[in-house]
């Protein structure tokens, strides 16, 4: 039985698709909430699939395998290939697992749009995408699949495109995505020209022996490039806090699950690369961290129930690029899945919170939702713990085992350290105080305009299992992660944690301590009347202006890069294509078009009969041609 | 009949047909015209299934003396280079036609002009003797020139004659070109010939083999057309009805990468060599300036024009990369660039047809009346910016991986145009599709008819099926384009170079 899942596993890929092709053409015939069952159906069995395959890899005496498809490119020798290894199959749990939980919970959301089912025909073809992606067994389709995802993305954040802000901010997403993806381009020639192959087994055996440093750096800084993108990070983030306008359940699977974890991904599927260049590495890591912190510093400022979860999305996978970046693979993995579980809750739960109370996200005017939406507000606070770090919830082992990972490396990384330290206190701040916001104190709302209420059960179910697994899964993963993935990462030196149990005691004190530190703090400060957190907002000055608008990093980008760029595009067709280039051409033909003025004047009224000639003239010679050719 | 002859002289003999229908009967020739342009789909549908694939000899060749004298012959052939574009043509004519409803003046000449135009491109693309082609390749000129003159919008008086008089002046060095070849051809043997395969057996010496060059790639570069020669081309789109834009940009600046790769390649190897560092700067330049162009224009028609001239910049760029993949990728893209620039246009014109503006400003919220149209629009979009699983990618990844060896710098540049697209297409469906419909005679548009839906569906379905099945038509190219290396390879002994160590390469880009 596992064999044949095994052989199967392309259908993990094929029964998504086949969901979105059959609700492309026939969405609107099966209807709400139907088409929304059936999207679910599909990505459910396809988990089922998957756990089934993956059985030999629980056991430990799974062999990795390739299942090629067929043919794509044979002049690059590319193939559509599966490869069936360890990390893929995590990768594939999570993004079918996950999955069928939020599409389960979207079936409740959407409930009503009259876009129903061709919004599950997109999360089906996103499903499809995201395990082309992990799937993959060359860097090729793997591209495929990371620009697919990059398209459903695009459609998806802009479903409701009648709205122009959503239509704008899908368009700026798949932007900077591709941005990001001329880095990855350039790498992929790079990687085609030094090892004449794109399969991953190939290139990563022979990494050490063909690739000098200088070509690792530029290869793995160019895949950083293309990971910063897809997984905002800096520079590359900007479009993550827009993509909210999205659909919640989008923000859920696609912008804090899946999608954004695919950069972190691609650092650790090709760790053999990369850990030929302390460089790259170092630079990954450093990015990782200053993203980390710089988004934890915005999210403490926001309004929006959402915009507070997307930056603190950032700041969680600056996280997991700081522990690929120190060589923890298995440790960024880990948060990854932690993440996974924990920020689909919470997206999902503001979700919750967003549909009670009638499409409100400003958390300004919630308060007090406690008492209308107790399944709601319970997963919520598991949720909050978990990304707060709190023992000995899911978020705690992850976030501990990177930042011990990171500070056995010793050396700069003990910075590097320092400021994930300080990350994990703004974090449970920045997430307390939204807890507190928006469930705790009184209504900040008038009860007339709104009659806030728990969801349906087709929502709050996943809610619950979220919730579960934000409690266990991060224990229980703790306790295999390691020797599951180890055929996956047998090419790298992986860095480790401390060996001395009194120093990883500490470490985790301190995280601990930071996470309590943000907990009562923020618990202390928005407990209080409005009046008064909003003093201790102002308190800290322009700081807090600053870090409300994200630094208006928007506004420098579109006064430093677009309007130069749409300034110079416009000087281009209007300063020197039409006069200069057009120009020359006109007047050396200027004489010409004199002539063809005249022209005119001969055809009008003869043109009949010249055409006639020409066509006579012509046919006549041809057919003679042709009976003589034949 | 030779089934080659046949492809060329059935659209003419379809012309003659339409000519001598009644005139009182208007409604009939474009039916009819469409009627018959399917025959020679169907024999260049026989004749792909036919091609055998794993050898680069020309195939179905059939050759008379036509003017024995000067050594000119009825000469034609189809290998993997020529195959796609015969194909290609063979598909858009009737589509072409069949998205022409709006013509309603002196309807038997404008089929008639588009099935003479048929001919003249099979005719072009399967000449082997280089006397026939240079016919057909004029030829082309003068039905294009009366259907942009005669259907096309308030300029095109101006737009064809730039077109006409721009193009015919690449044709007169091109017929310097070959006249020249055939006299050192009878100079050499004692007898004039304009057959391919004499020409390219010529040993020409170097300096007469550069100038011989420059002729030919500027007739070409003119056709394609390359930077900074590009400039007819967006007046005649804008001009033009749409089933002339459709083979304009469809088929006809095929021509001029076709030429590159038959003639310059096959005829000029040494000099191709040379001129290796200018055509490909002048590529990709092209790619990111008819990109950026593009960006900014306030016409539809026109912001497909120039995203023409990016997308043709990766095919020279491909082409003289010397690369397999390179070339590869540069004949795949002439068929790829054919579908979705084909399919933009007809869009195009089914806005223009109901609206009779192509002005980005004139519209908004489209995707909300017509969600059909807006799916058919976003598609063909994703596949002309390179999305992967459809054509685009394809083509511009075999281009830009097979012209990193030989040119890295220019591989990196090109690149960027990926990007660029993204912002064109991505930037005019937002303005053109999204929002809610302001202006009142948007609010009404009827949806796309079942007729215009049977139009775009089948170049839908082959940008998906040449995106994820690209060997139907790259196990028949890859023979003939691996002889056109070997036979350079042969000749001058050059193999494209290996790029100076990547990190130095790197350090000078940043630097």
């Amino acid at each position: 039985m596992v064999e044949s899942a095994q052989d199967l596993i392309w259908l993990v890929i094929g029964l998504p698709l086949a969901g979105a092709i059959l609700l492309h053409f026939a969405g609107r015939r099966i209807g709400d909430p139907r088409a929304g069952y059936l999207a679910t159906a599909a990505l459910g069995a396809a988990f089922v699939l998957a756990a089934v395959a993956s059985v030999p890899f629980f056991t430990g005496d799974g062999q990795s395998r390739l299942v090629p498809l067929g043919e794509w490119l044979p002049v690059l020798g590319v193939r559509f290939e599966i490869n069936w290894d360890p990390l893929a199959a995590l990768m594939t749990l999570v993004v079918t697992g996950v999955g069928t939980l939020i599409h389960l919970y979207a079936i409740g959301y959407m409930h009503g749009d009259e876009r129903f089912p061709r919004f599950f025909c997109y999360l089906n073809l996103f499903a499809a995408s995201m395990l082309t992606l992990v799937l993959a067994a060359n860097f090729v389709m793997l591209f495929a699949g990371w620009e697919l995802v990059g398209l459903c993305s695009y459609l998806l954040i802009s479903f409701w495109f009648t709205k122009p802000s959503a239509a704008a901010a899908g368009k700026k997403a798949f932007v900077v995505n591709r941005i990001g993806d001329l880095g990855f381009m350039v790498a992929l020639m790079l990687v085609f020209f030094s090892f004449h192959t794109f399969d991953f087994a190939s290139v990563f055996e022979q990494a050490g022996s063909l690739l000098n440093e200088g070509t690792a750096t530029a290869i793995g800084l160019l895949m950083l490039v293309g990971a910063a993108g897809k997984s905002a990070q800096i520079p590359l983030y900007v479009w993550l806090p827009d993509a909210m306008e999205g659909p919640t359940p989008v923000s859920a699977l696609i912008h804090a699950a899946t999608m954004v974890t695919a950069g972190v991904y691609l650092v650790a599927r090709s760790g053999a690369i990369f850990q030929l260049s302390p460089w790259a590495m170092g630079v990954v890591a450093v990015i990782g961290a200053a993203t980390a912190l710089w988004a934890a510093t915005i999210a403490l400022a926001q309004t929006d129930i959402k915009r507070v979860l997307a930056y603190s999305t950032i700041s969680q996978l600056g996280y997991m690029f700081l522990a690929v970046g120190a060589a923890g693979y298995t440790a960024g993995i880990f948060h990854l899945m932690t993440h996974a579980f924990f920020k689909a809750l919470l997206f999902l739960g503001a979700g919750s919170v967003i549909h009670g109370m009638t499409g409100e996200q400003d958390m300004r005017r919630m308060g007090g939702l406690r008492k209308h939406m107790p399944v709601t507000f319970l997963t919520m606070a598991i949720g909050t713990l978990a990304i707060a770090g709190m023992p000995p919830l899911a978020g705690f082992w992850s976030k501990d085992e990177i930042l011990a990972v990171v500070f056995e490396r010793g050396g700069l990384f003990v910075a590097l350290w320092a400021v994930g330290l300080v990350t994990a206190f703004l974090t449970a701040f920045y997430m307390t105080r939204q807890f507190v916001l928006v469930f705790l104190g009184r209504p900040r709302w008038e009860e007339t305009g709104h009659h806030p209420h728990e969801s349906p059960r087709v929502m709050t179910v996943p809610l619950m299992v979220l919730a579960a697994l934000a409690i266990f899964g991060g224990l229980v993963i703790r306790l295999g992660l390691e020797s599951f993935l180890e055929p996956s990462f047998e090419l790298v030196d992986q860095a480790h944690a401390p060996s001395d149990p009194l120093v990883l005691l500490l470490l985790a004190g301190l995280s601990v301590g930071a996470g309590l530190l943000g907990i009562g703090t923020a618990a202390f400060v928005y407990r209080k009347a409005p009046s008064e957190w909003e003093g201790f907002e102002r308190g800290f000055g322009p700081a807090w202006g600053w870090w409300r608008d994200g630094y208006r990093v928007d506004d420098i980008y579109g006064a430093v890069v677009v309007a130069p760029g749409l300034k110079a595009a416009e000087a281009a067709a209007f300063k020197v294509d039409l006069p200069v280039i057009d120009g020359a051409v006109n007047s050396v033909g200027g004489a010409a078009r004199e002539f063809g003025f005249s022209f005119r004047n001969l055809q009008t009224g003869f043109v009949r009969n010249y055409g006639a000639y020409f066509v006579a003239g012509l046919g006549a010679l041809l057919i003679w041609l042709a009976v003589r050719g034949g | 009949m030779p089934l080659l002859t046949a492809l060329v002289v059935i659209p003419v003999v379809a012309a003659v047909i339409v000519l001598l229908l009644p005139r009182r009967r208007p409604e009939l020739p474009l039916p009819i015209g469409v009627g018959l342009s399917v025959l020679p789909l169907a024999l260049a549908g026989y004749l792909f299934a036919a091609f055998q694939g794993g050898t680069a000899e020309f195939q179905f060749v059939t050759r008379a003396a036509w003017y024995a004298p000067w050594g000119i012959s009825w000469y034609l052939g189809v290998d993997g280079i020529s195959l796609p574009m015969v194909v290609l043509t063979a598909l858009l004519v009737p589509l072409a036609l069949a998205a022409s409803g709006m013509i309603l003046r002196r309807t038997r000449e404008f089929v008639a002009a588009i099935l003479l135009l048929e001919a003249g491109l099979i005719g072009a693309f399967l000449a082997l003797d280089l006397f026939m082609f240079f016919v057909f390749f004029e030829a082309i000129l003068i039905p294009m020139y009366f259907i942009i003159g005669l259907w096309g919008g308030e300029r095109r008086i101006y737009a064809a004659v730039k077109f006409f008089l721009y193009t015919a002046f690449g044709s007169a060095l091109l017929l310097a070109g070959i006249i020249a070849m055939a006299v050192i051809h009878s100079r050499e043997t004692g007898a004039l010939s304009f057959a391919f395969e004499d020409l390219a057996a010529l040993d020409l010496g170097h300096t007469t083999e550069l100038w011989l060059f420059a002729a030919f790639a500027l007739a070409f570069a003119i056709k394609v057309p390359l930077f900074p020669l590009h400039t007819w081309l967006p007046d005649a789109h804008v001009e033009a009805p749409t089933g002339g834009s459709v083979l304009l940009a469809g088929v006809l600046l095929k021509l001029g990468t076709y030429g590159l790769i038959r003639f310059n390649l096959g005829l000029f190897p040494q000099a191709s060599v040379d001129a290796v560092p200018v055509l490909t700067v002048l590529a990709v330049i092209g790619i990111v300036y008819g990109a950026v162009v593009a960006i900014v224009q306030p016409d539809l028609k026109k912001l497909v024009a120039y995203s023409s001239v990016s997308h043709l910049g990766f095919i020279v760029l491909g082409t003289f990369a010397l690369t397999s993949a390179g070339l590869q990728g540069g004949v795949i893209q002439n068929v790829n660039h054919g579908i979705t620039t084909g399919a933009l246009f007809l869009l195009v014109g089914m806005i223009y047809d109901r609206r009779h503006t192509k002005q980005i400003a004139d519209f908004g919220g489209l995707a909300k009346v017509m969600p059909v149209y807006a799916g058919f629009f976003l598609f063909t979009a994703f596949a002309s910016m390179g999305l992967p699983a459809l054509n685009g990618f394809v083509g511009e990844f075999l281009v830009l991986v097979g012209s990193y060896p030989a040119v890295p710098v220019g591989a990196i540049v090109g690149a960027v145009g990926v990007v660029l697209a993204a912002i064109y297409l991505l930037w005019a469906y937002e303005r053109v599709f999204t929002g809610e419909p302001t202006l009142p005679e948007n609010k009404a548009l009827i949806d796309l008819r079942p007729r215009e839906v049977a139009v775009l569906a089948p170049l839908a379905v082959l940008m998906l099926l040449l995106g994820l099945y690209p060997r139907i038509l790259l196990d028949k190219i890859e023979p003939s384009t691996e002889a056109v290396l070997d036979h350079i390879e042969t000749v001058t002994g050059y193999v494209a170079p290996e790029p100076s160590r990547p990190e130095h390469l790197l350090a000078e880009v940043s630097g």
